[in-house]
């Protein structure tokens, strides 16, 4: 039983961390209709500069730095490529994020190389006894944090201008902008506030348990594309659901692996895409996205 | 006029075509294994290419499951043509079947591997099918790794040798001189894939033309409407599916009789995404597109690397620099932006505007109609 509420902990921290991934899909594709596959490149550029930084500016000046760059470049992909392409068709502005991620991956791993990057965190590899439950400490700072930004997050969307003018352009773009509402604005912004969610995510991804993160974390991060879609594209809330189910279900598949070996291993690489094609069959938007009703 | 002009170009186009069938047919007598090989790369990947752009460019849906259809046809013939043997982890088990109806069952179990994906592909509407697609690799990677009696797990398993009624695609089995030059593996195998790739594009073309292409076409420019046409929108996506698994199982077959070991890690995320690259950089619903973006894709760091030792831009193998690989995927990186930004056509847009801008400038305007269109008209891109 303990060892089922540890690894339902774990799940859950980890589905968090998946969750502000996700939460950056969704948000990127409510204000500009694209999936953007270059989020893992860019979770993996704002861990690549805190850990060039934290030696001279400390670890959380140096995630401060991190996500600011993480969120410039995503805004600058917004601003100086995807809203200048030629089309507005969902599958080549995916096509083209993937353009983005194949160099942007390629220039990291090309600097990363071999290495491992490991944060200097505060946590270590410290861990903290909940009752009769161990769980290391970095685990419990990655639920706080992203919880937290989650709520942040949706306060935003919720209560302010911004939140607004993202619902109002999702809802109905041209009635948005004869609003009055800048709508080149609310594309960049969101962009740059998803690239900053998934550097944080990147950091929380590399402390502990994990021993940091690899030129191939861009690749780990596309975990979160079935969380985004369990939860339904257009839905941030969804995202965060999806997040957690994603992450138990990988967790839990992980740790009870070797009582069901004839599935075979490692079952936590494939549980989470598995879980996602189960509900796509039975909800084809997934669980809280708009179902697009067409009748003929 | 108008009459000349078309005449011209048909006699363009049969001259080029008769050009390389020429130089197919000869080439195997004059370039060394590297090129043989690297040539039936082409072929092959020309294949895939074909299928992926029949459903992402003509059908319009997204499809990042390639790699996993191409390892289905693969592994399909390494175990339908393979006897039970001693692998390097453990015993593996084969059907034992001849070699030639393994590589024509293989072909049909990709595109049924294909219909099996037809309640996810059907259903789906645009980007859920992309990441949805997704899936299919991670779980067809798992299966490689864990299915050890059939794939061989990590390690792979060894590709039987094809042969066709007695004639083998290996060094030997009958030895064959042709003009003085010995005819080999790389040989014989070029021969191989360039037949299947004319196959496979004159087939590809056929259906482009035919009922099953318009209507495929006209469920990805707008579903509403050819559902009103009494399209069926569901069959035609899955069959959509199905037919570029096929062309996937084949692809997967060609290329592992050339890798000799069918191993999982090739047949990753990465496989898909390239092919999607050809597609792209080929031009989204233009067939010779396809061929000529599988040859770039496919090419291009082979070449590179070929080369590399008098290129100074490039590092020597295990140097600090840009590697070949490297360089070639920052180039495909880049132009996939390009092509989408500036070039929606691809290549096959760049070629048809050069051959319209070489045509005469004092045409009447009703010629117009005979050219190909521009690239700045509207780009035949999925919805």
């Amino acid at each position: 039983m303990t060892y089922f509420v540890e690894l339902l902990i774990n799940g859950v921290s980890i589905g968090l961390i998946y969750a502000l991934i996700a939460i950056g899909f969704t948000v990127i594709f409510k204000a500009t209709q694209v999936l953007n596959f270059a989020q893992g490149s860019t979770l993996l550029l704002g861990a690549y500069v805190v850990v060039q930084l934290q030696e001279r500016l400390g670890f959380y000046g140096a995630v401060l730095a991190g996500v600011a760059v993480a969120a410039a470049v995503a805004g600058a992909i917004e601003v100086f490529l995807v809203r200048r392409a030629s089309t507005h068709e969902h599958i080549s502005l995916a096509i083209l994020t993937l353009g983005i991620d194949i160099a942007l991956a390629t220039e990291l791993s090309r600097r990363i190389g071999s290495e491992v990057l490991s944060f200097a965190d505060p946590w270590g590899n410290r861990t903290t006894a909940i009752g009769p439950f161990v769980v290391p400490q970095a685990r419990l700072a990655a639920m706080v944090v992203c919880a937290v930004i989650a709520v942040a997050f949706f306060a935003l969307l919720k209560y302010t201008s911004w939140g607004i003018a993202v619902r109002a352009t999702a809802e109905d773009p041209e009635a948005a902008a004869l609003m009055g509402i800048n709508r080149h604005r609310v594309a960049a912004t969101s962009w740059a506030l998803a690239g900053g969610l998934a550097a944080v995510a990147g950091v929380f991804m590399g402390t502990a348990p994990s021993p940091g993160l690899t030129s191939t974390a861009n690749v780990t991060a596309l975990n979160a594309f079935p969380a985004a879609v369990i939860g339904g594209l257009d839905s941030p809330g969804g995202a965060v659901v999806g997040g957690l189910i994603v992450g138990v279900v990988q967790s839990l598949s992980g740790g009870y692996n070797d009582q069901v070996s004839f599935l075979g291993s490692p079952l936590s690489e494939v549980s989470g895409y598995v879980v996602m094609i189960m509900i796509l069959l039975w909800r084809p938007s997934g669980l809280y996205g708009t179902r697009e009703m067409t009748r003929v | 006029m108008s009459e000349n002009l078309t005449a011209s170009r048909q006699w363009a186009t049969r001259l080029l075509v008769s050009a390389s069938v020429v130089v197919v047919l000869i080439a195997p007598l004059y370039l060394d294994q590297f090129w043989l090989q690297l040539g039936f790369f082409c072929f092959a990947a020309a294949v895939g290419t074909l299928g992926l752009n029949l459903l992402t460019g003509i059908a319009g849906l997204l499809s990042l499951a390639h790699g996993f259809f191409l390892a289905v046809g693969a592994y399909a013939y390494v175990f339908l043509a393979g006897g039970s043997e001693e692998g390097i982890s453990g015993a593996l088990v084969g059907a034992g079947l001849p070699s030639w109806l393994a590589a024509i069952l293989a072909v049909g179990v990709a595109g049924f591997a294909g219909l099996l994906f037809s309640p996810i592909s059907g259903r789906l509407r645009g980007i859920y099918l992309g990441v949805a697609s997704l899936a299919l690799i991670f779980i067809g990677q798992h299966v490689l790794h864990n299915y050890e009696s059939v794939t061989g797990g990590f390690y792979g398993r060894d590709v039987p040798t094809l042969s066709l009624f007695g004639f083998t695609f290996a060094e030997t089995d009958p030895v064959l001189m042709v003009l003085g030059v010995p005819f080999g593996r790389e040989e014989r195998l070029w021969y191989l894939g360039a037949a299947i790739l004319l196959v496979a594009y004159v087939f590809a073309r056929n259906i482009v033309a035919g009922r099953t292409g318009r209507a495929m076409q006209l469920v990805r420019d707008n579903e509403v409407a050819a559902s009103s046409m009494g399209i069926d929108v569901r069959h035609y996506k899955a069959s959509a599916f199905v037919l570029s698994s096929i062309y996937a199982g084949a692809a997967g077959v060609l290329i592992v009789l050339a890798l000799g070991r069918a191993v999982p890690d090739y047949f990753g995320l990465a496989l898909s995404i390239s092919y999607l690259i050809m597609v792209v950089i080929g031009g989204l619903g233009s067939l010779p597109g396809s061929v000529a973006g599988a040859f770039f894709v496919v090419a291009l760091p082979e070449v590179l690397n070929h080369y590399a030792t008098s290129l100074p831009f490039l590092s020597q193998p295990g140097g600090d620099g840009v590697s070949a690989v490297q360089f070639s995927e920052y180039l495909y990186g880049l132009l996939v932006v390009a092509v989408i930004l500036f070039i929606p056509r691809g290549l096959a847009g760049v070629f048809a505007s050069v051959r319209g801008r070489a045509a005469p400038r004092s045409a009447p305007a009703s010629d117009g109609a005979q050219l190909e269109p521009q690239s700045s008209e509207r780009p035949h891109l999925p919805a």
